[in-house]
């Protein structure tokens, strides 16, 4: 359901369309904050998250932020929410990073009128199957890339009145990190920008330190208030094991694939730098490179975003000389955080945020991703199933595919029934034209605007199809799916990274 | 009651119950209903139709099978009933 040539949304706003992936420039200056002092009798601690809300001025209409880092074991969003409901406080905005399965108590929240409103990188279970089969929230929800959310924060289109920080470990001036104590989960980059831009922040942990804290992530002087509270949530649903890699014989039957083919591009040499989604195939794709790294004693310079106890086994072995983290995905990769000094903290902005000086994201030599379906324009869905309701999210997808200069999504080319490489995707969320190479179980398609990547697979000898090929092929076993039918109301907006409008998501019709 | 039962309910299987019935039923229930819910159907009767058989019910629950795998396991279900039943 593209976004056509929208002007305008309720509930959202003015649209500008997406017009190709660096060509909207930013013209306004960063949002500035009101100037306060602070003297020596300043107190920050509170004795409860009650007295925090009431002393940071929310009220009704308000916006405020969250964020999910701490996992499926995120106990602080709901007891927050409860608190603030129970205050009878009305029509709140949520500026979420993300939101986990532990959050689905918000949909009470919806239901009562505390939240009106949604903006996060992706949505899930009853609360976003609710949202696209029945609209029960007053605006569409805004979905963006964990790029995009700084770069709204930063320029002020959107503005934070009070940000929850949850931190596992925080001194009693508001000194915070996300390494150390029973809730430690790594690294906070989401929450850098809310604390840095919101009205009030309010750091709330459950392993209260004397001042100072000696390995600060997110500094005082941006914390207006510290609250203890017994726990976060629940450990070892935060601090959770090592992700292993699939043991799955498809997708390491395409992870294989796609390392030849990374491996053609002649990408993978001395100071290589690289990203590679969780999930699936992707991170399969790290074990079969490091093989070829092995044998031809090939030294990286960096892995980066989410970082998984793999990717940090990569890192101990002397397969890169550096990673760079602005989530940490597995619990035991929170301890290399804290004592390896070449396992980098770094901020969403510095990550992935399009409108600064530089990030991370685009000083990729090589992007692996994974989707839940794929046009013949290349264009990328991993937001909406084949329905149209919401389940899942943007996450860095379309931030790393515009920087990195080789983009490859691994998929199977059928998941169930469901052909995965198909006319039009559902949604787009990750723009064709920042994506380079589809590896499946059934072949390999280079996007044609690549023909210097062409040129270097048939070189290579790895055999290529059109992906118009392939779509025959799979449609061929599966046919094609009954069209979904939709209201005419929109119930999400998916903004591309630089703010732009890159599609909608309409309600769906049962 | 007289019963058939073949196939599976994992991924990308179809298990076929097939009983008496008046003429020809079929009830679906599937992991993919809206998406191939009515094409499924469509495609046990197409295979009754072929078989030439009448007054059976078949209750068919998909996980998400190809339209092979449903000719096949709707074809040697119904083959099963009737040299055991019929």
């Amino acid at each position: 359901m593209t976004s056509g040539k929208l002007k305008y949304i309720d509930g959202y706003g003015e649209v500008t369309n997406y017009k190709g992936a660096f060509n909207h420039v930013p013209t306004k200056s960063t949002l500035s904050k009101k100037i306060v002092s602070s003297n020596k009798s300043c107190n920050k601690l509170l004795s409860n998250i009650e007295e925090a809300v009431e002393k940071s001025g929310l009220q009704d209409g308000m916006t405020i932020s969250f964020h999910h880092h701490l996992r499926n074991g995120d106990e602080l969003l709901n007891n927050v929410m409860d608190v603030i409901s129970k205050k009878g406080i009305k029509d709140l905005t949520i500026i979420a990073s993300s939101f986990t399965k532990a959050h689905e108590p918000l949909l009470e929240h919806i239901k009562n009128g505390t939240v009106s409103a949604i903006h996060s990188s992706g949505l899930r279970g009853k609360i976003a199957e609710e949202i696209s089969k029945n609209n029960i929230l007053k605006t569409p929800v805004v979905f963006r890339s964990h790029g995009g959310r700084v770069r709204a924060i930063e320029s002020g289109e959107v503005r934070i009145d009070v940000a929850f920080i949850g931190a596992p470990t925080c001194d009693t001036m508001g000194n915070l990190n996300g390494k150390e104590g029973k809730s430690a989960f790594g690294a906070i980059g989401y929450a850098f920008v809310d604390a840095y831009y919101a009205t009030k922040v309010v750091a709330i942990t459950d392993n209260l330190v004397p001042f100072p804290l000696n390995d600060i992530s997110i500094p005082m002087q941006h914390i207006d208030y510290v609250v203890e509270v017994e726990s976060l949530g629940d450990p070892s649903k935060i601090a959770t094991g090592a992700t292993r890699i699939t043991s799955n014989p498809m997708d390491l039957l395409i992870a294989k694939k796609a390392a030849e083919v990374i491996i053609a591009t002649q990408k993978v040499k001395n100071g290589f730098s690289f990203q590679a989604g969780s999930g699936g195939a992707s991170l399969a794709v790290c074990k079969y490179l490091k093989e070829y790294m092995k044998q031809n004693q090939i030294k990286g310079s960096f892995a980066s975003g989410g970082i998984t106890a793999y990717l940090v086994e990569l890192l101990e072995e002397g397969y890169f000389e550096a990673l760079l983290d602005t989530q940490t995905f597995d619990g035991s990769a929170a301890k290399s955080l804290k004592t390896n000094p070449n396992h980098i903290e770094m901020s969403a902005s510095m990550y992935a945020n399009p409108h600064n000086k530089s990030c991370v994201a685009h000083q990729l030599d090589l992007m692996v991703l994974s989707c839940t379906e794929i046009d013949v324009n290349f264009n990328i869905n991993s937001l909406t199933d084949s329905t149209g309701i919401i389940m899942g999210a943007i996450g860095g997808a379309p931030d790393t595919a515009a920087g990195a200069d080789v983009t490859i999504v691994v998929a199977p080319s059928m998941r169930s029934r469901l052909p995965i490489v198909i006319d039009k995707v559902t949604n787009i969320v990750t723009p064709g034209d920042t994506i380079d190479i589809l590896v499946t179980e059934r072949g390999v398609c280079v996007n044609p605007k690549r023909k210097d990547l062409i040129d270097l697979l048939e070189r290579s000898n790895i055999s290529l199809r059109t992906i118009e090929s392939l779509r025959d092929e799979i449609i061929s076993y599966t046919k094609l799916p009954s069209k979904n039918e939709y209201h005419d109301r929109i119930v999400g907006i998916i903004e591309y990274r630089d703010g732009t409008v890159i599609d909608v998501i309409k309600q769906v019709k049962e | 009651m007289d019963q058939v039962v073949v196939g599976s309910i994992e991924s990308n299987d179809i298990m076929i119950k097939v009983v008496k019935g008046m003429g020809i039923e079929v009830e679906l229930e599937s992991s993919l209903q809206k998406q191939f819910g009515t094409d499924i159907i469509n495609t046990i009767k197409e295979v009754l139709k072929e078989l030439n058989v009448d007054n059976i019910k078949v209750m068919a629950f998909d996980k998400g099978a190809l339209d092979f795998t449903i000719r096949a396991r709707v074809k040697t279900a119904v083959r099963m009933y009737i040299e055991k039943f019929v």
